[in-house]
């Protein structure tokens, strides 16, 4: 009896690489786009590893975390190179994965069948939030600890709850020694909680088939291929067609990855901030506090909402519903086609603005809040949402918006409104010629998008092919 | 009698007020002279620590340095560092410590400890402390006498004034009647020229961020076999897609 008999009969060994990898056939007209997910499974990996190595020097102490983190920089043998692989892992993740969930709006990824590996998705991305929030803390810098500071106040802001809950959070009426050592349990615990939503993400994954830029389900189509008669014919086997191909797209990822580790680590102190390098002060405000530039969309939406009836909690209201809302697309995309090649105009178009309002929105959570940047941040949180919003009636085919479509358009008509009256009423050093422009803007996104006008051919879908294209 | 009084008065006044400007202090919004880091430059480093342990060391710490590891990386051989560079009892493992007891050293200069320079070059930048170290003028209502363009009421006085002389600061009016720093004014000669002074700075500000960051020595160096290590192996990566990639009919 072989080994690999006696392994088979013990433990499904074979069956699990037949289904999972030489077995699973995946469309071959994958793109650019789909290198995402398994450089996301690397980074993952990245950090795990030089996290472990890390905690091995690290001290969670308020008295030694910053020295300890020195220490690590300076005594320890490739300290440096390990704490840099840790800091600038943590950025590439949150770029790999933003590209990896634009895929899915780019190719309806999340539709029917896929609705769960799109939720499960989307609790890896809120549990890497948390993980990053946690870990920011632990060099114990003038930012990680102001930083954590004004998040942890958010909470402070619910009503009733708000005082008792931010206490608990923080274990002490302020930042401190307390809240360093629970953060560091929480940055070690979360990271292992996603492998194993990583793993039921490919298990979700593997069970529907894997999308594809044409949104064509291969497993619907014909079958036989070279490898196998029943497989899709317009599948391949993921090992060792795409084990290769993702081979070469890491090789490229390491390039611009290690691009920052050895030649810009700080990348302009968008990924290491410079307040940083300064120990952690209760009792020195810094002058501008920033989150790290993945957080800053969401930053820039906590900010434009303004407090009114006596409390600030509408932003934070707003910060959560930005993140939530993405959790609700497969049910909020009524088109009849999956990916963008057949899609009529106006999802295009939206998706594009969507992009650019998300990309703007993180550039002003970077900056100090003024008149124009304000009212620039209140007009596009409105964008962000009505992308949500009113994409049962420019996605749909025009009959099925539905009554929770149409609460939707009424919910969209209301938010433009409140924050034209903001643009107007509410911040009189704005110019006037920019008050017209958001209040035109908002108008024409309603119309356009909302009412979708039954004279625009251009909205129409394309047919989908009966089998993917090139 | 009367006058000193005054004066005593107007210390403890300034002296109440230095946390909080100290505080405040760190963009003044002038604009810095940039300034080159040349960490190849062994010499200008070894001049930079040179000044560093005579003149920085002796009220400020850089705690996370130390003396053995300097000495590696700039070329300095130990005994010269035991003999020349270590004023205190330290050993050569040692980190680069302050002889000022952090309680008297607040005391001294009015509120404010001197602060642990070790990661200074990375939290200010090598513009900032090339122009804050030139940027000392004469001011008589402050604590110690001096002041600083780019960090208004600073607590520090100005330890290098015998190399660079005293000099004093012309202040204009902007348009909303605030002060804006215009140019100095050579009050006396000091021992070395212009010249000589912005190469001494240049050099302390180059040691400075070398001390910020020691691995930058190497990591520049390291990445360069890295990227040739990652550009060889994607060339192999994409051959072998390619030999692979042969089966798949991508039409159809």
């Amino acid at each position: 009896m072989s080994f690999n008999e006696w392994l088979n009969k013990r433990f499904p060994m074979d069956r699990l690489v037949r289904e999972h990898l030489t077995g699973y056939f995946a469309p071959k007209n994958f793109n650019f786009w789909y290198y995402f997910g398994s450089l996301a499974l690397l980074v993952l990996v990245l950090q795990i590893v030089t996290g472990v190595l890390l905690a091995m020097n690290y001290k969670p102490d308020a008295e030694l975390a910053f020295a300890s983190v020195e220490y690590i920089m300076r005594d320890v043998w490739g300290g440096w190179f390990v704490r840099y692989m840790h800091s600038t892992g943590a950025s590439f993740f949150f770029i790999v994965i933003y590209l990896h969930m634009f895929r899915g709006l780019l190719y309806g990824s999340y539709r029917n069948p896929r609705e769960l590996i799109w939720i499960f998705g989307m609790i890896i991305y809120v549990s890497m939030m948390a993980t990053a929030f946690f870990g920011y803390l632990l060099p114990w810098g003038q930012m990680s600890y102001w930083g954590a500071q004004v998040i942890v106040n958010l909470f402070e802001t619910l009503p009733i709850v708000g005082p008792v809950l931010s206490e608990w959070i923080r274990g002490d009426y302020v930042i401190s020694d307390i809240t360093l050592n629970r953060f560091y349990a929480f940055h070690y615990l979360i990271p292992f909680i996603i492998v194993g939503l990583v793993v039921l993400h490919i298990v979700a994954l593997h069970e529907t088939g894997s999308n594809n830029p044409d949104g064509v389900e291969i497993k619907k189509g014909p079958k036989g291929n070279r490898w196998s008669k029943d497989a899709p014919a317009d599948g391949i086997p993921f090992h060792p067609y795409y084990t290769v191909k993702d081979t070469l797209g890491m090789v490229v990822f390491l390039i611009f990855f290690f691009g920052v580790v050895f030649f810009l680590p700080e990348m302009g102190g968008y990924f290491i901030e410079p307040p940083n390098f300064e120990p952690a002060n209760p009792l020195k405000t810094p002058e501008h506090i920033a989150p790290v530039w993945y957080f800053t969309p969401y930053y820039a939406i906590l900010r434009a909402v303004p407090s009114f009836a006596g409390t600030q909690v509408w932003g934070v209201l707003a910060m959560g519903a930005a993140i939530v809302v993405f959790f609700l697309l497969p049910w909020l995309d009524r088109s009849p086609v999956k990916s963008v090649r057949y899609r009529g105009f106006s999802t295009k178009a939206f998706l594009g603005i969507f992009a650019v309002t998300f990309l703007v929105l993180g550039w002003l959570g970077t900056k100090p809040p003024s008149a124009e940047y304000t009212a620039m941040a209140q007009f596009l949180t409105v964008v962000y949402f009505l992308y949500f919003f009113l994409m049962p009636c420019y996605s749909g085919t025009g009959d099925n918006v539905g009554k929770s479509g149409l609460a939707l358009f009424v919910i969209s008509v209301l938010l433009a409104a409140g924050s034209l009256y903001l643009c107007w009423a509410e911040t009189p050093d704005l110019g006037t010629g920019m008050k017209w422009l958001y209040t035109i803007l908002s108008v024409l996104i309603l119309f356009y998008f909302g009412l979708r006008p039954g004279w625009i051919k251009a909205d129409e879908v394309k047919p989908v092919p009966e089998r993917v294209t090139g | 009698m009367k006058m000193k009084n005054m004066k005593n008065l107007a210390c403890f006044g300034l002296l109440a007020l230095a946390p909080v400007t100290a505080m405040a202090a760190g963009d003044a919004g002038i604009e810095l002279e940039p300034m080159e880091v040349r960490l190849q430059d062994t010499r200008s480093l070894q001049n930079g620590a040179k000044i560093f342990v005579n003149y920085c060391l002796s009220c400020h710490s850089a705690n996370f340095m130390r003396y053995e590891r300097m000495a590696k990386d700039l070329d300095i051989p130990e005994e010269l560092v035991l003999q020349e560079m270590i004023f205190s009892d330290s050993k050569i493992g040692d980190p680069m410590t302050s002889v000022m007891p952090p309680e008297k050293a607040a005391e001294w200069f009015g509120g404010v400890a001197p602060p642990d320079l070790s990661l200074v070059g990375r939290l200010r930048g090598a513009d900032w402390l090339y122009n804050y170290l030139k940027g000392f003028y004469v001011d008589e209502t402050t604590f110690s006498g001096w002041n600083n363009v780019v960090f208004d009421n600073v607590a520090m006085p100005h330890v290098l004034a015998h190399w660079q002389g005293r000099q004093r600061a012309v202040f204009g009016d902007d348009e909303h009647g605030n002060p804006v720093f215009e140019h100095f004014k050579q009050e006396t000669e000091g021992s070395m020229s212009p010249e000589e002074f912005d190469h001494a700075m240049q050099d302390l500000t180059n040691f400075l961020i070398y001390m910020g960051e020691p691995a930058r020595l190497v990591r520049v160096k390291y990445g360069m076999w890295v990227m040739l290590f990652l550009f060889v192996f994607g060339a192999l990566a994409y051959l072998m897609k390619r030999e692979y990639w042969r089966d798949v009919d991508v039409s159809h």
